[in-house]
């Protein structure tokens, strides 16, 4: 069974509890359609567990097939430098259906950002390579399409509602 | 299926119609053969389009990739297109699946190459060999985790 590495370090973007008993890591893309529909379960998982769970979101982005897919990617990550990478992950899965390169100042505005610093922050190596350290840990950890999905380090070989059933049938 | 230690097979194939590759012209360079089943169908399609993003990861150890399957070299041609995929893909076509079956990794039942990669060093031995589940894509780990041991050596 396929690994998760490196392991979920306080680089990662993390939504919940830090000690929670079950960490759930997801590779996506931000124009993937399947990564799409998982979105609004992953955020029905989080809200029927709770504190059981951590979920993080790792990037990566298949730019060959997806042209928005690595902008997107970049957009979120500059968001996080002022703390709101949450909110552009959430906007960009929302606004999936139309996302073009317009979208992103667009939805930086909407979540209430420095517009400036967020288009500066965009062009910076650092976001670049975030980005690309992510898609590089998710080659190693065996991701074969997105979404993929870590539960506690190892693969889990299914989609967000197979996860979904997983854990009621594990919690109860 | 061939294992680790044997010599990899030579043999010419259509990348194109009028391009053909031969193995043994890549003596000098890691080659990564990636068998799949058919253009189009899902699981392989996003094992192609995996390894398309890998290709500047393949580079930087010295590698090249080919994709080899039954379809012909104008299935290719049109999959390559609509994918934008940038490595060739080659056709096991004439005689169906000759090559596949000198690797040992052609399903008779069904007509297609299993799903198989092999990693082949720089003086044609084959490095290392995995043979998948059918339905399952088999990803980039290994591949990666096999070209990091050959440039250990």
């Amino acid at each position: 069974m396929s690994k998760l590495k490196p392991e979920v370090t306080e680089k990662d973007h993390a939504q919940g509890k830090q000690n929670a008993p079950i960490t759930i890591v997801e590779y996506g893309d931000y124009q993937c359609p399947y990564c799409g529909d998982a979105y609004p379960i992953v955020k029905e998982i989080e809200e029927t567990f709770g504190d059981q769970i951590n979920f993080v979101f790792r990037n990566f982005p298949l730019q060959e097939a997806h042209p928005f897919a690595f902008p997107a990617a970049i957009a979120a990550e500059a968001a996080a430098l002022q703390g709101k990478f949450w909110e552009m992950h959430d906007a960009l899965y929302e606004n999936q259906y139309r996302l073009d390169e317009d979208l992103f100042d667009e939805l930086a505005e909407t979540i209430g950002l420095d517009i400036e610093k967020f288009q500066a922050d965009s062009t910076k190596v650092e976001v670049k390579q975030k980005v690309e350290d992510d898609f590089q840990s998710g080659v190693r950890s065996g991701v074969n399409g997105t979404p993929s999905f870590y539960v506690n380090g190892n693969k889990f070989d299914g989609a967000a509602t197979d996860l979904y059933q997983m854990l009621k049938e594990s919690t109860e | 299926m061939l294992e680790k230690g044997t010599k990899a097979p030579d043999f010419e194939l259509n990348a194109t119609p009028d391009q053909k590759i031969k193995l043994t012209d890549f003596l000098g360079k890691n080659v990564i053969l990636a068998f799949y089943p058919a253009d189009w169908s899902p699981v392989c399609s996003d094992q192609m389009a995996l390894y398309n993003e890998m290709l500047k990861y393949f580079s930087k150890h010295d590698a090249q990739i080919f994709g080899i399957s039954v379809d012909s070299v104008w299935c290719h041609l049109a999959f390559e297109k609509d994918r934008n995929l940038h490595f060739p893909l080659l056709a096991d076509f004439e005689p169906k699946g000759a090559v596949s079956k000198a690797y040992g990794v052609y399903d008779e039942g069904v007509g297609e190459s299993k799903r198989a990669l092999f990693v082949i060093d720089k003086e044609g031995e084959i490095a290392w060999s995995y043979l998948s589940p059918t339905a399952v894509n088999p990803g980039a780990d290994g591949i990666l985790d096999a070209l990091e041991a050959l440039d250990k050596k």
